[in-house]
């Protein structure tokens, strides 16, 4: 670590320049625009140099150190202020790191496809990560306010990138959804918030207590959770799967993981940091939060395997996913919160490993539906290998991280006593059996001349077995992030310890 | 020399851009008449700075025109409240001068250039003197100054489009009405106290509430003002005027002139009569907060369907004086500081956005919202401020339009009124319809076939727009300076109970020639 600590800088400039640090790398690729490997060079540099500096951070996390940093007031009484805590360090740490192999991936696929307004696309991606660094690091909910609404906007051209008329569509109702919730829910929460607390800082056991009518707490936590609309929970999800005609990296690290960890990020901090879990379940304010977070599991899920095309069906997992970790801080628990914060890191290396392999296959067969799938997992082993690994993950079968996350949810239903929590869980694990499993066994065993489907006409007018390449990138990726899934797996003890002084011990 | 000016910045302000003026007319010539209107500007903007600073520092400022003693000669009274509004009048014409220049000679005939321009200096005198005079007949007259230029300028939009001549006219006849319930009103207010200074009607007025006459002055002035301001539901001249008139004049007025009026309204409404006048309260709860809702609302909705750019411009602008409206109604110091930033938010947000029309004018000759179409790509910087003013009307963090939102909100939050907070997330939402319908316009639509390329707006109106578009960023980042100027101000409206004890004994300070009289201890 010492090389990483130059001297001079200390924890708290180093959020500062994590934050600012892929902005500046947006204004450098544009300038580069010109020349697409120095552009990409600048890519790769910034997505390195930001990895780095967040495991700066981790180190000096580690070592005991809580920087914090106030910039400036952007109203009176009212700072810019950043300051490290265990949630957000695992958020930097996952958006940071899998930015490095969606920048290998993006090149890949972007110049595999020809797409146009390519320097568009990497500047707004790195707006994006270094807003997500903004949300990970804020000690305010003005901070994070702030940071949520630019995410919100660097991310529309990237949805809206195709410019298509169906892009322009699904971009629209993206935008609509993430800023109808955010101002119309989510802003009166937060002012609301500091009405009542006359503070916004998040501090451990919540501002909340004592400040606040408790039969009014209902209806303040629903407005932040309907508010915060990046978590998807249903019925405000549907801007996710519209957001699916984004180009596949974009699918794969903002909707599985900068984006929706942002929104379910959110939800951890303002449950742990302004409610306080003790608080939560002293007042009973969560339990119909939680049930709508259950049902969402359950209903996404349903609604997924419902869906032909590959990335809508991922979508809705995706949806399904993150209200696992909505229903662990509504369960308001130390066991929910660890099953909140262990499920943004296994999810996110699961799902970005499926998204990547969707557009593998899209790049290579510029197919999109899994009904002309069949039999291409022979034909692409290490891409359907890969996947296999990201979909047992997501359902969470040993030796993968996923099983993890399941334990602790089901552990923490059963401590409130929640019985039918527990079923639900149970249910909502089949179902993803249901709606994963089928891309994989279609993939290595479907049967080409069984179909008379279209698609297996398609399909016929291709040699069938023999092998097909996508551009390289696209597959060494997902096969770097599917190893992350089995790694995940041995993370959960340092993850727990730093989560520790959150959710006490147990 | 220096010491002269600082003596006499309060009459300077106002007399420096009356004299440029006449001289402007004399000077025939379209850019010569410019270039002493920009340097009258400038020189104008300086000195409402001095004046701020000197506010700021030092308390309300008393100087009495001629060395006669209020209230019997005229005092311009400067407090932190119209120092700040000064600074927006001043700043807007500064910045705006700029970008006139070729703005004018492409949408004006050379013949009437440089009286265009002296009718601007006009307006600003106007403006600037509504702003800085201590006496209510005073008002009146600069009130009349500006609006008679304002019709001409207006007017002066036919050569683009004939219907500017309706407009300009259309406005003379509400203008016209609102001075006049003005002047009833105010003739009203002296009747019953046989003054006219401000400071000490408000002394007088304190023990005759319950007259009548003064009551029928009291809503008599509101009516004339909340015409001047266009306030829902006599907002009707605006959009015509702002649409028609040429691009200059549309930024100008949208950043200032609303902004003198709702000033005007709230010396009247707190100063003058003090919030414990006896009917202020009840028309703030019954007439004033309702009609701010219903604004925001249907001029939103109205604007969401408009297909001229500029128009759709001003029935947002009529939404966003339903903001300022709602602040003040409020009533609380939370609420006040929301209408004394939005003053400054939205002067900076709309300018930008009407140099963006008239950019958009001076290079494709219309501002038709389809004829948007793939300017994205060729005026690139344009559509970007573009963006930023955009997002400012919504009120997305980052830009002074989130500030702005947040103190509302948070006023309507601090009295408990859950629904008007919805009601201002629900018409923030509106705006992101209309906006938004403009940005995809602009970037996702491409250019029609065989369409004329078009090349970026000139440097002359891009420097302006963007150090518009710089200030709606710098200080939604950081809005300390704005939002606790409208705090203090909002504190002494509500705290002063009207009259602050500064004016009503003025000292004569020693070292001066007798013309400046004490401010405040």
């Amino acid at each position: 670590m010492m090389l990483l600590s130059p001297p001079g800088i200390g924890f708290d400039t180093a959020m500062l320049i994590a934050v600012l640090l892929p902005m500046i790398g947006a204004v450098l690729l544009v300038l580069a625009g010109r020349w697409p490997n120095l552009r990409e060079a600048v890519t790769l540099a910034t997505a390195v140099a930001l990895f780095i500096t967040v495991i700066h951070l981790l180190g000096g996390y580690l070592a005991g150190e809580a920087p914090k940093l106030v910039l400036f007031d952007v109203v009176p009484g009212l700072p810019l202020a950043f300051r490290l805590e265990p949630l957000g360090v695992i958020f930097s740490l996952v958006a940071s790191g899998l930015w490095i192999i969606t920048s290998l991936y993006a090149i890949g696929y972007m110049r595999g496809n020809n797409e146009k307004n390519q320097t568009r696309f990497y500047a707004c991606f790195a707006i994006a990560l270094g807003a997500a660094m903004g949300i990970a690091f804020a000690d305010n909910l003005l901070t994070l306010f702030i940071f949520y609404e630019v995410l919100t906007l660097s991310t529309y051209p990237l949805v809206a990138h195709k410019e298509t008329p169906d892009a322009r569509r699904g971009a629209r109702i993206y935008l609509g959804i993430l800023l109808a919730t955010s101002i119309g829910l989510l802003l009166p929460a937060i002012i609301w918030t500091y009405a009542v607390a006359g503070t916004g800082d998040f501090q451990l056991g919540g501002i909340l207590e004592g400040k606040i009518d408790e039969a009014l707490l209902p209806i303040l936590l629903g407005l932040y959770m309907f508010g915060i609309g990046k978590a998807a929970l249903v019925p405000i999800h549907p801007w996710l799967p519209h957001a699916m005609v984004a180009p596949t990296p974009v699918s794969a690290l903002l909707h599985a993981v900068a984006v929706v960890k942002a929104g379910v990020f959110t939800v951890l901090k303002v449950t742990v940091y302004i409610f306080g879990t003790d608080f939560l379940s002293s007042t009973d304010a969560s339990v119909w939060l939680m049930w709508i977070a259950a049902f969402s599991i359950v209903f996404a899920g349903i609604i997924a395997m419902t869906k032909d095309n590959l990335k809508a069906r991922l979508a809705y997992s995706t949806v399904s996913q993150l209200s696992y970790v909505t229903l662990g801080a509504m369960l308001a628990s130390g066991y929910g919160i660890t099953a909140g914060a262990l499920q943004i890191m296994m999810h996110a290396t699961a799902k970005i490993t499926l998204f990547m392999c969707a557009g593998a296959i899209y790049v290579a067969t510029q197919k999109t539906e899994l009904s002309q799938m069949d039999g291409l997992g022979r034909r692409m082993p290490w891409v359907y290998g890969a996947f296999t690994v990201g979909a047992l993950a997501i359902i969470g079968i040993p030796p993968l991280g996923g099983d993890w996350v399941k334990l602790y949810l089901v552990m923490a239903a059963s401590d409130s006593g929640e019985k039918y929590i527990i079923y639900a869980l149970i249910l909502a694990s089949l179902l993803s059996i249901g709606y994963l499993l089928p891309v994989v066994a279609r993939g290595f065993f479907g049967n080409l001349g069984d179909r008379t489907e279209p698609a297996a006409q398609f399909n016929d007018a291709m040699p069938s077995e023999e092998r097909i390449r996508a551009p390289r990138l696209t597959v060494i990726a997902p096969v770097i992030t599917a190893g992350l899934c089995f790694l995940t797996l041995f993370l959960v003890g340092p993850l727990k310890e730093l989560i520790a002084p959150l959710v006490g011990a147990h | 020399m220096m010491e002269f000016v600082m003596l006499h910045l309060p009459a300077l302000q106002v007399v420096v851009p009356m004299l440029a003026a006449p001289i402007c007319l004399l000077l025939m010539r379209g850019g010569l008449a410019w270039m002493l209107a920009l340097v009258t500007a400038v020189l104008c903007f300086a000195m409402s700075l001095l004046l701020l600073q000197q506010v700021i520092e030092t308390g309300p400022i008393s100087y009495h025109l001629g060395g006669w003693e209020p209230p019997f000669g005229i005092e311009y009274r400067v407090d932190a409240m119209n120092a700040f509004v000064l600074v927006i009048v001043a700043a807007t014409s500064a910045l705006v001068l700029p970008f006139a220049r070729r703005s004018i000679r492409a949408e004006i005939e050379p013949s009437k250039q440089a009286l265009f321009y002296t009718v601007f200096v006009l307006c600003l005198t106007g403006l600037l003197g509504v702003t800085i005079t201590g006496d209510a007949f005073n008002v009146f007259v600069f009130l009349e100054i500006s609006s008679l230029a304002t019709y001409v300028l207006v007017a002066m939009g036919a050569r683009r489009d004939r219907r500017a001549l309706t407009a300009g006219y259309t406005y003379l006849v509400m203008g016209t009405i609102g001075a006049t319930f003005y002047v009833i009103g105010l003739g009203l207010l002296y009747q019953a106290t046989g003054t006219l200074n401000m400071e000490d009607l408000a002394v007088r007025l304190q023990p005759l509430g319950d007259l009548t006459s003064v009551r029928a002055g009291f809503a008599f002035i509101m009516v004339g003002l909340a015409l001047k301001l266009a306030m829902f539901p006599i907002h009707a001249w605006l959009p015509n005027a702002y649409t028609y008139a040429p691009s200059v004049v549309s930024i100008f007025l949208a950043a200032t002139s609303t902004k003198v009026a709702v000033y005007v309204l709230l010396r009247f409404m707190f100063t003058v009569f003090g919030y414990d006048f006896p009917v202020v309260e009840l028309s703030l709860s019954t007439v004033f907060l309702p009609l701010a809702v219903i604004a925001m609302f249907v001029a939103s909705a109205v604007a969401v369907f408009q297909t001229d750019f500029k128009r759709l411009l001003a029935y947002s602008s009529v939404a966003q004086i339903g903001y300022m409206v709602l602040g003040f109604s409020m009533a609380s110091v939370t609420g006040l500081t929301a209408t004394m930033v939005h003053l400054f938010n939205h002067a900076a947000m709309k300018a930008v956005m009407f140099m963006v029309a008239g950019a958009v004018v001076y290079r494709v000759g219309s501002t038709a919202v389809a004829s948007f179409a793939g300017l994205g790509r060729q005026m690139p910087w344009t559509m970007a401020a573009m963006v930023v003013g955009g997002l400012s009307l919504i009120g997305v963090p980052l830009t002074v339009g989130f500030i702005s939102k947040w103190y509302l909100i948070l006023g309507a939050l601090e009295t408990g009124d859950w629904i008007i907070a919805f009601m201002i997330v629900a018409s923030s939402l509106i705006a992101v319809i209309y906006v938004w319908r403009i940005v995809e316009v602009a970037y996702l639509t491409p250019a029609p076939e065989g369409a004329k390329p078009v090349s970026e707006a000139p440097l002359s109106m891009l420097i302006p727009m963007w150090t518009l578009a710089l200030v709606c960023i710098y200080f939604g980042i950081n809005a300390e300076l704005t939002a606790s100027i409208g705090q203090t101000v909002a504190e002494a409206l509500l705290n002063g109970n009207g009259v602050s004890p500064a004016v009503a004994i003025p000292e004569v300070v020693p070292a001066t020639d007798g013309a400046m009289e004490g401010a405040a201890p």
